[in-house]
């Protein structure tokens, strides 16, 4: 399979990168590690006029300690941010849900960024960010803004970066003390979530008090499960008492019906997968 | 067109080529390294892994306009003059293959999987090379052969 013809250009910043889309139009695609890209322009799902590589842009390869936060830039591998020493320390959940990812050699193109930016509501990382509160940085020709998980995430593959804007870097509040966990049911290995939970839950004397609860694949975006993080305030950190709050995990959710499973199977798979992610966060 | 360069398999190689051309098919057409084999097309089953500045990639997955610069290894460049690599000799001696189609995807994985954990136990080697599909063996050999090359590299 042989995607359609399309121009390319190969940007050196961002700001380079910005202006070629602009001089594209609406028309146009970044390429970052083309993980998700390449199939998708192989089965022509999707034919760009101009392909905007990005991969060579040395500003969007690093990960920078900013104090509270690590500033990751959106061309940093899934397998440098499952490796990162400074990710591992300091954003665990990150860390885990990047090592479930697709398989080693997709994770060593695929890239932290543009999984969030192609925002597939299998994706595992996009799910991730929503329970870490992560911040994203987007430039466009009017300068650089910075938008919430809440906001980036907008429906199924479309996100708050605009047509063009370029998604520059992902600022992940550091999460020091909590315990972490990405339970994920798939399958087979390499495939795709059926449903996902990203759990995240701070334990003080036996006390659960905080907790973060994410979903993917239970609607078109990743979902924060809010009314188990409520119920999971105050609570023991027990097995009962994590199960009974697991329970409402499914609630306010959309998921969808398919060949995999259907939205029945799927709720009921974000509530047990909800009391095992929140379980094994809290080392239960 | 675009103009690239890069060294496969030790050697220095240009062209000419359209963006929208894959690395596969840049190797397999262009250079006719064809030791690469195309199999799923998808980016599903691995037998098209090569190796980019020493880290495995699916090269049906990956155009070859951006690996400009890059340093390419195939099946075809794993074997000194006149001795196979450890991975192949094993692949061989534990009889890890039967048709032999996934076989330089599983090998050139199972390098990468060796570089970075030179001493994998059967579940990582079995999660290692999980992006690699075989239809014929069952993985049972292939995973033998990867504990016998890890040994043999190991010195043990």
């Amino acid at each position: 399979m042989i995607p359609s013809a399309f121009d390319y250009v190969k940007a050196t910043t961002v700001d380079e990168a910005v202006a070629a889309l602009v001089a594209a139009g609406e028309d146009a695609k970044i390429l970052g590690g083309g993980q998700s890209l390449l199939p998708v322009l192989r089965l022509r799902l999707n034919a760009p006029s101009t392909i905007v590589d990005i991969s060579n842009v040395a500003e969007i390869r690093t990960i920078t300690d900013e104090g509270s936060s690590l500033l990751i830039g959106a061309g940093v591998t899934t397998d440098e941010v499952a490796n990162n020493a400074l990710v591992k320390a300091h954003a665990p959940l990150l860390s885990m849900t990047a090592e479930t990812v697709a398989d080693r050699a997709i994770r060593h193109r695929g890239t932290f960024g543009g999984s969030c930016a192609h925002a597939d509501p299998a994706g595992d990382l996009p799910t991730a960010a929503a329970a870490l509160d992560c911040e994203f940085v987007i430039a466009g020709p009017g300068g650089r803004r910075t938008v919430s998980a809440a906001d980036f995430f907008v429906d199924f593959f479309t996100t708050a970066v605009g047509p063009d804007e370029v998604l520059v870097a992902v600022r992940v509040p550091k999460t020091d003390g909590w315990g972490a966990h990405y339970e994920k049911f798939n399958r087979t290995a390499q495939a795709w979530a059926i449903v996902g939970v990203a759990a995240l839950v701070k334990v003080d004397g036996g006390v659960i008090t905080d907790a973060r609860v994410a979903l993917t694949n239970m609607g078109p975006k990743p979902i924060r499960a809010t009314s188990v993080e409520a119920a999971l305030k105050g609570q023991p950190a027990t097995a009962d008492a994590i199960k009974a709050a697991a329970a409402s995990a499914a609630d306010g959710t959309k998921p969808t019906s398919d060949v995999h499973a259907d939205a029945e199977f799927r709720s009921h798979l974000a509530r047990v997968l909800t009391g095992r992610a929140v379980a094994t966060a809290a080392g239960v | 067109m675009t103009h690239i360069s890069a060294t496969v398999d030790g050697t220095h190689r240009q062209g000419e080529v359209e963006p929208r051309l894959l690395l596969v098919h840049w190797l397999r057409e262009n250079l006719g390294l064809v030791g690469t084999p195309i199999g799923c097309d998808t980016s599903n089953c691995g037998a098209c892994t090569v190796l980019v500045n020493g880290k495995s990639v699916k090269s049906c997955n990956v155009l070859a306009v951006q690996i400009d610069g890059a340093e390419v290894t195939t099946i075809q460049g794993l074997a000194s003059e006149d001795e196979w690599h450890p991975v192949q000799k094993a692949f061989k001696e534990c009889h890890g293959l039967q048709c032999g189609f996934c076989t330089p995807g599983m090998i050139m994985a199972s390098v990468d999987l060796l570089t970075e954990n030179p001493n994998p136990t059967e579940e990582e080697i079995r999660d290692g090379l999980h992006g690699n599909l075989c239809r014929c063996t069952g993985y049972h050999n292939i995973v033998k052969a990867v504990s016998h090359a890890a040994a043999e590299m190991s010195g043990s």
